[in-house]
């Protein structure tokens, strides 16, 4: 017999795998059935409200929770935090109290005796002599230490740059910058936990997880569980971006009240502290200096970062600087600043939004001081790139030309500054990016039943971007089934264990472990076949829910389970490493067409190119869907997204959804998607692609602001301040 | 949210009966757009929430001898399809710039001009003035949205009216009622505002027991024209962070009067009177527009982050009075 090997197989045989399908919980959701762990209402349930800190640093000099507790309808208390505690941000959690209602949830936070010492705080980010000069003794090992709140990280030099930059013939040099962000999930974290007895688990959490099979053995530590006493459960979630993968605090309160109340207990942060201290994205400011020949060929790269990512005291990762590109002779220093603002987590392509942001403008200004073309300047040092991205220096090309073609950059082309003659000007701009997005380990079972039904379960989630539809399809394709005629389990650490959701590593490992083994039980199912209707068993396909051979229909799906004799066939498939069904890195390129007022300072997004190569594609709406997300959450960070501290207060003043400002549909322009997908991108099998469209949108548009105007707005979000705070300066 | 009685009174006298109770530590609710924040965020805290929305008398927009009424319920949506209000286009442009349909549906014309700062300090928790150990946290915090004009004093937030600047342009009054059962007083709009001196005092005229039930707007002569122009980021629910409304009368192309009023830049509506003034027997070119501009925010006092707003209100404007004479490039609509 012919060896048996799992592949993806000829890419114009599917009927199903690489074309546009919509999600399969679509209605579902649209219609308000999927049930979110926010929606998670059994009766008996008690709900949550939470004390926080509201100052920059604190002590708590009194806590007194007892008479929260005499409040009609106030069943528990949980104390994060003791009386002489430090709050360390504002935001940070003091007490969750559980009551019949929120509403009484939040009359017994309000009946809470608590009294704060406020402490000097720190929380100027972008402010480095400042960050310096502040100064705090610190205790370790009973010694005292006077310590500032800056820290030098990275300082890495390659080559000879100062001889570079005196043998350069031109240099330039600049300021750019990037304010921190929050993940503003819509559906914020929390997690509603019930105790039961008899049979089965002893705690049952819905968790809004992007790490379903992850986070049960955090529980069960806690509570002195085995890990088989706790079921997670997380069917939909609304928005995680990296803050999602572990118990949680709060997830513990929601447990152990449940379990002192012995009442189903819903925790949930409000919007508020979902914004201040489940984590944010960390800034960046950055001087640069490049030299460069008068051909646009950089020689040489200097830059010093800084910036925050709250009580760590890092910023972002100055061993990724400058990124993508790489030049012979390079300085690269960062400064990490400890502030009191609340602690960072991933976010969507953890450092490299920003890191983009801080190479690409900078190489974009350079283009602009050699007056050229700064298409020309990208690919002029296309062949000047950092190791994981020089593997895909002709990919880059390509895409960057293709983008170009589709943006019709050369006939909308003019020099920076020369944007048109009124007060609205208009640009053109571009960035690059890359990215991993390779699988990791996992399994997945999946079940034929003998009547032809055919499932699969696994212990990994879908965040909202189509989970569930590509392993249908993949399953579905595979047995050569309708897609209506498969059924997806997930979202249950009962299952398999399976994935975490992040890194983009989620369609690579789900799919590589279902496509193996979906791809067995066929050949079981094909070995009973050939024997019964006595074709060669390396003879038979699956397709239109028959089994085939030599061209020929031998019988249907369910005439084949029927010889499974009455017992479901189980099979387990192991996520793929290396074994061609999934693969690793990504190139992409994205460019903006935006127009700046510059009587007014706003910005309006008229076009974005985004052209993103991906591997072999499951299902393009769902992959077009990961793009579009991540080009608008690249031109939130681009126009009007940030986190704003009060450096007096030492308050995170924004943390609404009026003042957090986020772009609305009106407010994105129109959106060109290109899924680079030659044959040699389907071959090398699959790649994720979550991240990688985030990465570049916000550098293409400020350099489409600073082509526009002839002025570089340095620091992100371009705000209409910062635009006509920019272009005063410019003036003067 | 701290607990509250509610009250629905039918009667304007049972409006006043109901808000005049608890020392007038009472609120008013037809929308309820602002008033809902502001009660979630413990921001304020009446004993008792007076739902106006079942008073008839405030519904509806009516013609009258001298011109028209608008009632305290009327959403922008309504007044939006009022065939009673297409002369005053700037007002309708306001609405047309309330991007939400949300808030275009729920939102009233009165409520608006009634809502409470947006200053993040205030909604914050510390207070209208925004005082710290008696320092102004706005002067030395981060102050990118607040006063350019009228800031000397310690309120530096600015006033969050959007249709205020169109109406004082229009010469609009309020009818204000209470807190006697009698009692009913039409108040120039202009007039109606107020800059606190201290946290208790509101951002308006208005007493305790009192409040307003209408919004009158004289008639409108065929020789006049309004434009309204909000400096807007968002495509989206937003507020602008600089505005201006105009109303001229134009005879033979030579502007006759004028009013402009600037929006969002003092805690109050801003009327520029000296602008106003340099326009009347001009024509409305790219240069006076330009000259009465510059005049309009030559007195601003920016505060430490927003110097930027002085360039906005001039945009805002040279854009609203080109607009009222049909000469605005439709892009910059």
């Amino acid at each position: 017999m012919a060896e048996r090997k799992v592949t993806w197989g000829p890419r114009d045989k599917h009927t199903l795998i690489g074309k546009s399908i919509q999600r399969i919980d679509g209605v579902e959701k649209a219609s308000g059935f999927a049930k979110y762990t926010n929606d998670i209402n059994p009766p008996g349930t008690l709900f949550c409200k939470l004390l926080v800190c509201k100052h920059g640093k604190a002590r708590i000099k009194k806590l007194n929770v007892e008479a929260a507790k005499k409040v009609p309808g106030v069943h528990g208390v949980y104390l994060f935090k003791n009386e002489g505690d430090t709050c360390n941000w504002d935001g940070d959690i003091v007490a969750a109290v559980a009551a019949e209602r929120s509403q009484v949830a939040q009359d017994g936070v309000r009946a809470i005796e608590v009294v704060f010492e406020e402490l000097k705080h720190f929380v100027d980010e972008d402010d480095l002599a400042a960050a310096t000069a502040f100064k705090e003794t610190v205790e370790t090992d009973g010694k005292k230490e006077e310590v500032s709140r800056a820290k030098d990280l990275v300082d890495r030099t390659v080559g000879d740059p100062d001889a570079a930059l005196k043998a350069a013939e031109v240099v330039h040099e600049g300021y750019y910058g990037i304010n921190t962000i929050s993940h503003m999930c819509l559906e914020p974290h929390g997690s509603h936990a019930h105790w039961q007895t008899g049979e089965g688990p002893k705690l049952v959490v819905h968790h809004s997880t992007q790490n379903v099979s992850g986070t049960g053995g955090q529980f069960a530590t806690k509570f002195g569980l085995d890990a088989a006493d706790v079921r997670i459960i997380c069917n939909y979630i609304g928005g995680g971006f990296g803050s999602k993968f572990a118990a949680d605090e709060w997830g513990w309160a929601a447990a152990q009240l449940a379990k002192e109340t012995g009442r189903p207990v819903r925790l949930m942060l409000d919007r508020a502290t979902e914004l201040k201290t489940p984590g944010t994205r960390p800034s960046g400011y950055a001087k640069v200096t490049i030299g460069a020949k008068k051909d646009g060929t950089i020689t040489v790269w200097k830059s010093h970062h800084w910036g925050t990512d709250g009580p760590q005291g890092g910023t972002i990762d100055g061993n990724q600087m400058p990124y993508v590109f790489d030049f012979e002779n390079k300085v690269v220093k960062s400064t990490g600043i400890k502030t009191d603002c609340g602690p960072n987590r991933a976010w969507r392509a953890p450092h490299h939004p920003q890191l983009c942001v801080v190479t690409d403008c900078a190489i974009d200004d350079l283009a602009a001081k050699l007056k050229m073309d700064s298409k020309e300047v990208f690919l002029k040092n296309i062949k000047q790139l950092d190791k994981v991205a020089a593997q895909n220096s002709d990919l880059y090309v390509a895409e960057i030309n293709r983008a170009a073609e589709l943006m019709d950059w050369k006939a909308k082309w003019h020099p920076h500054g020369e944007g048109g003659k009124g007060s609205v000007k208009r640009g053109l701009g571009l960035a690059i990016n890359r990215w991993g997005g390779g699988a990791v380990k996992g399994t997945c079972m999946v079940k034929v039943h003998p009547d032809g039904g055919a499932e699969v379960f696994l212990g990994s989630q879908d965040l909202g971007t189509g989970t569930r539809t590509v392993i249908a399809q993949v399953l579905a394709e595979t047995f050569g089934l309708a897609l209506n005629k498969v059924k997806v389990n997930l979202g249950s650490n009962a299952y398999p264990a399976a994935n975490p959701s992040g890194g983009s590593i989620t369609v690579g490992s789900v799919t590589g472990s279902t496509r193996r083994a979906a791809s067995e039980a066929l050949w079981k199912i094909s070995d009973l076949v050939a024997e019964k209707y006595k074709v060669a068993a390396d003879s038979i396909e699956a397709g239109d829910g028959k089994l085939w051979s030599g061209g020929k229909a031998v019988c249907t799906w369910q005439e084949a389970c029927r010889l499974l004799d009455n017992r479901a066939l189980e099979v387990m498939g192991e996520s793929p490493v290396k074994d061609g069904l999934t693969s690793v890195l990504v190139g992409g390129c994205q460019m903006a067409d935006v127009s700046v007022d510059t009587d007014t300072g706003i910005i309006r997004i008229h076009k974005m190119v985004a052209v993103q190569d991906c591997g072999t594609i499951i299902n393009e709406m769902t992959a077009k869907s990961q793009i579009y997300g991540g080009v608008i959450m690249g031109i939130a960070s681009a126009l009007s997204e940030e986190r704003i501290m009060d450096n007096t207060t030492g308050r995170y003043i924004n943390a609404d959804l009026d003042t957090y400002r986020l772009p609305r549909i009106g407010d994105i322009g129109e959106i060109v998607i290109d899924l680079w997908q030659p044959d040699s991108e389907y071959n090398r099998g699959v790649v994720g692609l979550g991240e990688p469209p985030v990465i570049p949108t916000a550098a293409a548009i400020a350099n489409a602001v600073a082509n526009a105007t002839g002025v570089r707005v340095p620091v992100l979000p371009m705000t209409p301040k910062r635009v006509l705070d920019a272009l005063k300066g410019a003036r003067a | 949210m701290n607990p509250f009685e509610y009250a629905r009174p039918t009667t304007e006298a049972e409006a006043i009966d109901f808000l005049n109770d608890h020392g007038g530590q009472t609120a008013v609710l037809s929308g309820g757009t602002d008033l809902m924040n502001l009660l979630k965020r413990d921001v304020v805290q009446p004993q008792r929430v007076v739902d106006i929305k079942h008073v008839s008398s405030m519904n509806g927009i009516q013609r009258v001898d001298d011109g028209v009424l608008i009632g305290a319920n009327v959403t922008l949506d309504q007044a939006l399809a009022a065939h009673e209000l297409v002369e005053y286009q700037s007002l309708l442009q306001v609405i047309d710039g309330h991007r939400s349909i949300q808030m275009q549906g729920m939102g009233t014309l009165v409520g608006d001009l009634c809502q409470m700062p947006s200053c993040w300090y205030f909604r914050n928790g510390y207070g209208l003035l925004a005082l710290k150990d008696g320092a102004s946290l706005v002067e030395q915090g981060d102050n990118r949205y607040h006063a350019i004009f009228g800031n000397s004093g310690p309120a530096k937030f600015v006033s969050a009216s959007r249709f205020a600047p169109g109406f004082i342009a229009w010469e609009a009054k309020v009818r204000v009622i209470g807190p006697q059962p009698t009692q009913e007083e039409f108040v120039p709009l202009e007039y109606f505002f107020a800059t606190p001196k201290t946290n208790t005092q509101g951002v308006t005229i208005l007493k305790p027991g009192q409040l307003v039930t209408h919004v009158w707007l004289p008639i409108a002569k065929p020789t006049m024209k309004s434009a309204a122009y909000e400096v807007l980021e968002s495509n989206g629910l937003d507020r602008p962070q600089a505005a201006a409304s105009v109303c001229l009368n134009v005879q033979s192309d030579i502007v006759r009067e004028a009013r402009i009023v600037l929006g969002h830049v003092a805690p109050t509506p801003w009327i520029a009177h000296e602008a106003a003034r340099a326009l009347v027997g001009h024509k409305v070119t790219e240069d006076t527009v330009s000259h009465v501009a510059d005049i309009a925010v030559s007195r601003a006092t920016p505060l430490s982050m927003n110097d930027y707003k002085v360039q906005m209100t001039r945009a805002a404007v040279k854009r609203a009075l080109l607009r009222a004479v049909d000469q605005l490039d439709p892009e910059l609509v």
